[in-house]
């Protein structure tokens, strides 16, 4: 579903130039959930830029569904391809009810049946028509992270980038997010690329990671390893020793 | 709706339709606004000038060409004329009451022209960057640059004198702090989650410039005309000393205070008068501007 | 010994729709300890370590039987003496340095100040006692990082930095809103044991407020669970994971866990009981 090879991301030029990704490869394939791990600053939210347009200058190789990526994404890759951001509080903007969002992402995508369509968005993430209405401040970080999926679903794109979706949020909100998206995974065999520094919420969402520092990828391992706390890379050995302290 | 109070039903959390919660966000704005005494001061003042300027032929108790010469200079407070009378013999009161309607006439002018255009430069400078943002913020600091007076009379010079022609004159050079406030506003706002979330749906910037940014942007261009407001209307008034606004004898209050000026020291009620006037109003735009700006921001945080 | 005593501690605030009542009648006392805080947001906890402090301003209203420090009743004293109260006997360091250190004075002319508010020195004793604070928070170029601004630290170091200027006082008691929330999980750790290791030496008493069950258990003697304003549960942090109250134990569970692989995490249901009960007392 997606591969990326050799890919750098840099902002600047000459000597202001940072380098925030460099030569990263990994493979996701279709209907599989693979999370990138490292602490800020790694460069695991700029891959997620990169694939989705956002940060323009890149170079190497990024293939979603059999297509490689140019510098700019057209209609059908906004179908194929969503994010949700990682803070809630930020992702929705804040003078427009969670319907006009909705309503406007299924305009922009070309679907008809707006309203129909976004009770039955609502109704997937959880959020009941009570919702339906409300601004941004009258929603909690739990409620306003669901309308940013439901948002990310309205084109029923085949893979969602997650850029830590729940580290804004209180333990038992993680928890219901947690579970909204691994069943919404289960319903349509979505794929997941998911950006967490939250060893164990990556443990428990993804198939496979890879770990990341610098913008280097230092290692890419099953969760089972991750499990059995057995990394190769020393790098990745001593953040699964930190995170899961006492 | 007829279990719920009408309060209720305007403060709920849980709107039931788009135009349910458009009105409910609005009411909770009044209300944070109704809780500023000062602001509410300010507002009803210039409720109450709309209102004079609306019902001035009612209100007024002359006709303000009307001339009488044998009843010149008349101090406040004398009979029939209730602030005195001008040079001419015309009642000062009467000539306040319609001059509020060419205030209010460059007020809305100057508010509609200034920041709407600033909004579009701003906004546009701002969103799309690079030599666009260069070449709309040189032309911005070149109107920026312009003192108002001298663009004035050039207007004057070049068009003749009028109100209209002042109007011009002052929104050209009104309208770059807009475009400022705007172009800032954008380049934080630029950079937001909601901003790449709405371009990853595949909006172009025409939508996003118009439906998202610029919600965001007018409330404080709205604050700051409020404010500006004062300085506007004190343009104006200027203008129409110098003789480059309101022509005689139209009742507008910066000529009432020109005209007045010879007689400042024995018949001070001539300027003063017009000049309280303006105080007053100026006053009143400030203060509804403070209560605005409470108003509008907090929800902008978002938190 | 005890150092503070909170009696019947209420915060609220009014709004348009009626008093909210952030802390809902908690008492607590705190001894030469590491006291734990946790909950969610709008648990109160942060609430309850500014309410301590005399933090919160008009319209919120603080009441309390008492809050005792060392015998001395702060609820009585006025702001004037409060300030004297605030950095020399409790100090407070809150979770983003970025936001907590001013950006426009250099990290030596700010740990200087603290100092010097509370002490009769002079400025050269007080350069001294700030290099002296730096090098006790580990950081190993002192020099250097006095003559820096805040924007040029890392998260880790502005924390430590935060450390050393809240501390420079010696003060009883410190309270630590959330300090690692927004640290990286291996600066976490050092950030940690510094803060344990100058609690210990000086005989202070640690409030810890977080929302982190797990690193609370791990570093704190004793925990005091907050739901809806209210203590619900006390216990000591190494029996932590044997929790009695149905909220800790559902907020335990719905941690996803490295070492117990589930499909699905457990969700807590919210008992309204939980916020009408009355409040736990946290008293040693």
């Amino acid at each position: 579903m997606l591969e990326i090879a050799e890919l750098n991301v840099w902002f600047g030029q000459g000597r202001d130039r940072v380098d925030a990704v460099k030569s990263a490869s990994f493979a996701v394939g279709q209907g599989e959930s693979f999370g990138l791990v490292g602490e800020s600053g790694s460069g695991k939210s700029t891959i997620l830029r990169a694939i989705t347009g956002l940060a323009p200058d890149w170079s190497g190789r990024i293939t979603v569904d059999g297509t490689d990526l140019g510098r700019r994404r057209d209609r059908a890759f906004y179908k194929t391809v969503q994010m949700v951001f990682q803070d809630p509080y930020a992702s929705l903007h804040p003078r427009h009810s969670v319907d006009q969002v909705l309503s406007e992402t299924l305009h922009l995508h070309g679907l008809g049946e707006i309203d129909r369509r976004v009770a039955k968005l609502l109704d997937d993430v959880g959020l009941g028509t009570r919702f339906r209405f409300r601004y941004p401040h009258q929603l909690s970080g739990g409620q306003r992270q669901r309308g940013a999926i439901a948002r990310a679903l309205a084109g029923e794109p085949r893979l969602l980038l997650l850029d830590e979706p729940t580290s804004a949020l209180d333990v038992s909100v993680q928890a219901e997010i947690l579970n909204l998206l691994t069943d919404l995974r289960a319903e349509r065999g979505r794929t997941y690329l998911m950006v967490s520094h939250d060893l164990p919420v990556v443990g428990h969402m993804c198939e496979r990671l890879a770990v990341m520092k610098n913008g280097e990828i230092v290692e890419v391992m099953e969760v089972a390893a991750l499990r059995r706390m057995e990394a190769s890379h020393p790098y990745a050995q001593s953040l699964l020793e930190a995170s899961v302290a006492g | 709706m007829s279990e719920m109070t009408l309060r209720q039903w305007l403060l709920t959390d849980t709107p039931t339709s788009r135009r349910h919660a458009k009105i409910a966000s609005l009411y909770k704005g009044w209300l944070t606004l109704r809780g500023n005494t000062m602001a509410m001061f300010g507002l009803g003042i210039l409720v109450a000038l709309g209102l004079i300027a609306l019902f001035a032929p009612l209100l007024a108790p002359y006709d303000w060409t009307t001339q009488n010469l044998g009843n010149r200079l008349q101090p406040v407070g004398s009979e029939g004329h209730l602030l005195g009378t001008d040079s001419l013999g015309r009642d000062i009161l009467s000539r306040l009451v319609y001059g509020s309607r060419i205030t209010l006439y460059i007020v809305a002018l100057v508010a509609l022209i200034a920041p709407i255009a600033g909004l579009l430069v701003g906004t546009v400078a701002g969103y799309v960057g690079g030599w666009v943002d260069l070449v709309l913020m040189r032309i911005t600091d070149i109107f920026l640059a312009f003192p108002r007076l001298v663009l004035a009379l050039a207007f004057v010079a070049a068009l003749g004198a009028g109100i209209e022609n002042a109007v011009l004159a002052i929104s050209l050079t009104a309208w770059p702090p807009y475009a400022r406030i705007a172009r800032a506003e954008t380049l934080t706002i630029r950079s937001s989650d909601y901003i790449s979330a709405i371009r990853l749906q595949g909006a172009g910037p025409i939508r996003i410039i118009t439906k998202h940014i610029w919600p965001l942007c007018i409330s404080s261009l709205i604050v700051r005309v409020t404010l500006d407001m004062a300085g506007i209307i004190l343009a104006a008034a200027g203008l129409g000393f110098l003789g480059l606004g309101a022509q005689p004898p139209s009742p507008e209050w910066g000529a009432m205070i020109s005209e007045g000026r010879r007689f400042i020291l024995d018949h001070w009620w001539v300027a003063t008068m017009p000049g309280l006037a303006i105080f007053t109003v100026s006053l009143a735009f400030n203060l509804l501007g403070d209560g605005l700006r409470d108003v509008l921001d907090p929800k902008d945080g978002g938190q | 010994m005890t150092l503070l005593d909170v009696e019947n501690l209420w915060v609220k605030f009014p709004t348009r729709q009626g008093i909210f009542e952030a802390v809902r009648g908690i008492s607590f006392t705190l001894g030469k300890e590491r006291l734990g805080i946790v909950g969610e947001s709008g648990s109160g906890k942060s609430m309850t370590g500014r309410a301590i402090l005399r933090l919160i301003r008009r319209p919120g209203i603080v009441e309390a039987d008492r809050i005792a420090l060392s015998g001395t009743d702060l609820m009585h004293l006025t702001e004037p003496q409060m300030r004297q109260v605030r950095g020399e006997r409790i100090s407070m360091v809150m979770q983003d340095p970025k936001f907590s250190l001013n950006p426009v004075m250099t990290i030596g002319a700010q740990i200087m100040e603290a100092y010097l508010l509370h002490a009769k020195a002079s400025r050269a004793e007080a350069r001294a006692k700030a290099l002296e604070m730096l090098e006790a928070v580990s950081i190993r170029d002192p020099e250097r990082v006095m003559r820096a601004y805040p924007h040029e630290m890392s998260g880790g170091m502005g924390q430590r930095i935060m450390i050393a200027m809240m501390l420079i006082p010696n003060p009883q008691i410190l309270i630590a809103d959330e300090p690692t929330s927004a640290l990286d999980v291996s600066v976490q750790r050092q950030v940690l044991d510094i803060m344990d290791r100058l609690v210990t030496d000086r005989g202070m008493g640690l409030i810890f407020i977080s929302h982190d069950l797990n690193l609370v258990a791990e570093f704190c003697d004793r925990v005091l669970t907050m739901y809806a304003g209210r203590i619900v549960e006390v216990c000591d942090a190494d029996k932590l994971h044997q929790a009695q109250h149905p909220y800790t134990k559902g907020l335990l569970n719905s941690l996803p866990r490295l070492d117990q692989p589930r499909a699905r995490l457990d969700v807590l249901q919210r008992n309204p009981a939980w916020a009408e009960a009355p409040s736990v007392a946290g008293r040693v």
